[in-house]
């Protein structure tokens, strides 16, 4: 995207001077961003560094102490902090997506991989049987999960299938904007990369905006248009994904970036 | 200690009786809308119609004629029990006759006899929350009615028809009203379920123990969930009335003998009765007028 | 020929009738009178006041002989009665500090002013069957002492005049009502305390319990259990001071918590509150303990998922009348709603056979 696209361009998501903290303990601390449409940015840093309660707080899973999220609605701009429960939950569903790191927290256990699938549609008023099931078979199918898995609950699935089934339940509206928590963490390094190169296509496909955090640079190499690195709640450095890659500028992200190179 | 006559008309105090009026009253105004109310101890206990009682009590004027029905039935044991406690505490007159009574406190069914304008229809319910079974917790449905955020239901029903190829629900079968609030009729059977919308009189949902207030104004929709290719059906047991030969009245099933022997007759006595009385005779009908009354 | 099911309300009349001799018993027994009950049988009396939420232990007494010994029976009997009274007005809060008490322990000072008092208590009998009192033997009358007039203030008091223990907000706002106003969740501190002095004492003594077990800890130390009688007192408007019109007997328990300090709290001991009708000090501890656990929120702890940490859990289950009165309601008849699940299982078996022949 040309600098020129991007100054006319509303950004879906501006965050300002976001701050949680736990006890006297940093969460995360002053994080500031941009994310236009269409852009995916990839949030990394080690365990404890942050990331995951950025994430918390962007998704209103968490309260943060102080500053803003303002998402670009349906009705304009809207800082989702101040947002009433009620309005931030109607985003939830219709607007915004959450792929949890573990498929047993996105999924409904009990219910079979087609109740899962429509679960959006019929939120936002399906009321066709049959074209429900269908869309479900069809998504089923983009996430390369058989046909004939449709009426199997998620516990039958090995954790790979979840989590592919868990991507499927959460696109099949077309969210604006998907957050993932460590999408392919614990899972097995080939049905990570089968999984990465899945959602690479869906990526691409539909256009996603999202935000993507992991500890694995190999992921955001992959997905990430944009680099965030944190550091003990702090944002050591930020930009574009190859650019932070190859020429690290901070010591953390240098450190970070030659301990997967020695892998 | 306090005499039996010491006690207000109909049991309450006017106080409470005013507090659980504002309730209906706010409940007939949002059709649908569980509306909390701070249900007393009553005499009886929970479970047995406390929540249908105190609106009941709420509604009496002393020139009411008052029917009370348990299972559609006027002389099973609670209904009996109900209808003596309004007898004693209100004073007021009791039918069994539907056209005859000016409020209907029930548990599990609606009149086969249509209701008309001005009569009141009383449900005792004993979970009013139609997405209990689904979250348990309050602060959740509560919040999930606020946002209208009924996907859930659906997944349910869903689940029914790729299980069992079809909804797989017999009662307590949950409705849409007026286009929002998605509301639980109480146990009845869903063959009833097509008599709660557009019916002409009032019908009051009370449930004592969960402490809510519901209702459905005269006319007013009441949708059966359903899918567009799965619509929803009313469904009852494929016979007649074998006591009245009714063709198109709900059946409860009476087994006749150990031999796996049975007949069905009307869960509606009253209605059962009046046919045989205007002379229609099933197969197993009495032979004698009234051999079937004490 | 089929005869449909009438005579309910025989049935009734007679069931009561033979409920009545039943709770008669044997009559060549003497008869068991009010004034026994209330004189022998006292903790039951205490606990059916104090679930009853009704302090009047001649009533207390007569529920128990009417519901033959059935002590949720008799709360129910209590609470229906309850409910009719009219209510005149509140009083002012009594005064634990001013008890005048016939028990009094801490088990965090081995000695305080005021004095460990033991009381009348089971805690050091030996569980032996007494024989004796199958015979009907009197007892000999308990040595006495003068009573002390040295005042009893609470240790809990004597902990925050050090800032050792949380102080608790002080206010005059009048508490909700649970009898007069539907519970809403989430709900004050006030509202909870009520809903579990008058909750079921098996249901809070097992959620206490359990958090002893590890299911929201609280590390619970008894600091004061107290028993004994406090002035009731009332304004009245027109004198312009309060009277005394009356006098109750209470337990009341306070636990000193373990509590790291959190976000917003240095390090301190925290409270646990209990404060219950009559002689009932099974339940006063019981409470202050889920009282505590209940307050994870507003001291910034962790909530774990342990039952006793969960507000609504605990106070929608509390509750005996109600859980009882749903429990047996399943005996009542069922059987439009279970011919219509007959039907659809039939229906549901019909077109599974059918479906199991075509595949054949």
């Amino acid at each position: 995207m040309s600098i020129l696209a991007k100054m006319k361009m509303q950004p879906l998501l501006s965050v300002r001077d976001l701050s949680k903290f736990y006890g006297g303990r940093i969460g995360c601390a002053d994080v500031g961003f941009d994310l236009y449409p269409g852009e995916v940015l990839g949030i990394v840093g080690e365990s404890g560094s942050g990331k995951s309660t950025l994430l918390s707080c962007l998704a209103g899973h968490l309260a943060p102490d102080r500053g803003e999220v303002i998402f670009d609605t349906k009705e304009g701009p809207r800082d989702t902090v101040q947002m009433a429960e009620a309005a931030r939950r109607r985003l939830a569903r219709t607007d915004w997506a959450y792929v949890h790191q573990n498929p047993r927290d996105g999924l409904r256990m009990g219910v079979s991989a087609g109740g899962n699938v429509g679960e959006r549609l019929m939120a936002v008023g399906a009321r066709h049987y049959g074209d429900i099931r269908a869309a479900a078979v069809d998504w089923l199918g983009r996430v390369e999960i058989a046909a004939d898995r449709v009426d199997d609950r998620p516990s039958a699935f090995s954790g790979g299938m979840q989590q592919r089934l868990q991507i499927a339940r959460n696109l099949v509206t077309g969210p604006r904007l998907v957050f993932m928590d460590e999408p392919t963490g614990g899972l097995d390094v080939s049905v990570q990369a089968r999984l990465l190169d899945l959602l690479r296509g869906l990526v691409r496909e539909m256009g996603l905006s999202a935000i993507i955090v992991t500890h694995d640079l190999a992921v955001v190499r992959l997905l990430a248009d944009r680099l965030m690195v944190m550091k003990g709640g702090y944002v050591v450095e930020q930009g574009l994904t190859d650019q932070v890659l190859d020429d690290p500028q901070h010591a953390y992200t240098q450190l970070l970036v030659s301990s997967v190179l020695q892998v | 200690m306090t005499d039996q006559t010491a006690y207000n008309f109909a049991y309450l105090d006017e106080q409470t009786k005013r507090m659980i009026r504002r309730a209906i009253l706010k409940g007939v105004a949002i059709p649908g809308y569980q509306v909390p109310f701070a249900s007393r101890e009553m005499p009886m206990p929970y479970g047995w119609g406390t929540g249908g009682v105190q609106v009941t009590a709420a509604c009496l004027v002393p020139e009411d004629r008052l029917k009370v029905i348990d299972q559609g039935a006027d002389d099973t044991t609670n209904a009996v029990s109900i209808r003596r406690f309004f007898q004693r505490t209100a004073g007021v007159e009791v039918t069994e006759a539907t056209a005859d009574a000016t409020v209907i406190q029930t548990r599990h069914r609606i009149p086969e006899t249509p209701l008309t304008e001005g009569q009141i229809l009383v449900y005792q319910v004993p979970i009013p929350e139609p997405l209990r079974f689904l979250e348990p917790r309050e602060t959740e449905t509560r919040k999930m009615h606020e946002l209208e955020d009924y996907g859930l239901m659906h997944v349910k029903l869903y689940e029914d028809i790729s299980r069992h190829g079809q909804i797989a629900t017999a009662y307590d079968y949950p409705v849409k009203v007026e286009g929002r609030y998605v509301m639980d009729p109480s146990p009845i059977p869903k063959f009833d379920n097509p008599k709660l919308g557009g019916n002409a009189a009032i019908q009051l949902f009370g449930a004592g123990r969960e402490q809510r207030i519901y209702a459905l104004p005269p006319y007013t929709q009441a949708i059966s969930l359903d899918f567009d290719d799965y619509p929803f059906a009313a469904s009852k047991a494929d016979h007649s009335c074998d006591l009245c030969a009714a063709p198109d009245s709900y059946l409860d099933e009476v087994i006749t003998d150990d031999q796996g022997s049975r007949m069905f007759v009307c869960s509606d006595t009253d209605f059962c009765a009046s046919r045989r009385a205007a002379g229609h005779i099933g197969p197993m009908g009495a032979p004698r007028a009234g051999a079937d009354v004490e | 020929m089929y005869v449909a099911v009438k005579g309910g309300e025989k049935a009734i009349d007679a069931a009561h009738a033979w409920l009545a001799e039943e709770r008669r018993g044997d009559t060549s027994v003497s008869e068991l009178s009010v004034a026994q009950i209330r004189q022998q049988l006292t903790l039951a009396v205490n606990r059916v006041m104090a679930e009853g939420s009704l302090y009047d232990p001649d009533l207390a007494a007569l529920a128990i002989k009417q519901a033959r010994g059935d002590l949720i029976e008799a709360i129910f009997l209590i609470r229906a009665y309850r409910t009719t009274l009219p209510r005149l007005g509140a009083s002012t809060p009594v005064e634990t500090a001013q008890m005048a008490v016939c028990r009094r322990i801490s088990a965090t000072f081995k000695d305080l002013p005021g004095g460990q008092i033991l009381g009348p208590t089971f805690d050091y009998t030996h569980r032996l069957l007494d024989f004796k009192l199958a015979a009907e033997g009197e007892v000999p009358a308990a040595p006495t002492a003068p009573a002390s007039l040295d005042a009893v203030p609470h240790v809990t008091a004597m902990l925050n005049r050090d800032g050792l223990i949380q102080t608790e907000a002080q206010g005059n706002a009048t508490p909700p009502d649970l009898t007069r106003e539907p519970m809403e969740l989430p709900t004050t501190r006030p509202l909870r305390l009520q809903a579990i002095t008058r909750g079921d004492e098996g249901f809070i003594l097992s959620m206490a319990y359990s958090t002893q077990r590890g299911y929201g800890r609280t590390h619970a130390f008894v600091g004061e259990l107290r028993i004994g009688t406090v002035a009731v007192e009332m304004d009245i408007p027109e004198l312009g001071f309060s009277v005394e019109i009356g006098e109750v007997e209470l337990t009341e328990c306070e636990t000193v918590n373990q509590f790291k300090g959190s976000k917003t709290e240095p390090p301190q001991f925290t409270r646990g509150y209990g404060l219950v009708f009559g002689q009932t000090e099974r339940k006063a501890i019981a409470m202050s303990l889920v009282d505590r656990a209940l307050r994870w929120k507003e001291l910034g702890e962790d909530n774990t998922g342990a039952p006793a940490q969960d507000e609504e859990f605990v106070l929608m289950h509390a509750d005996n009348i109600q859980a009882t009165g749903f429990l047996e309601h399943i005996k009542l008849p069922h059987y439009v709603d279970f011919q219509a699940e007959l039907e659809l299982v039939r229906k549901l078996r019909r077109e599974a056979l059918a479906q199991a022949e075509a595949a054949e």
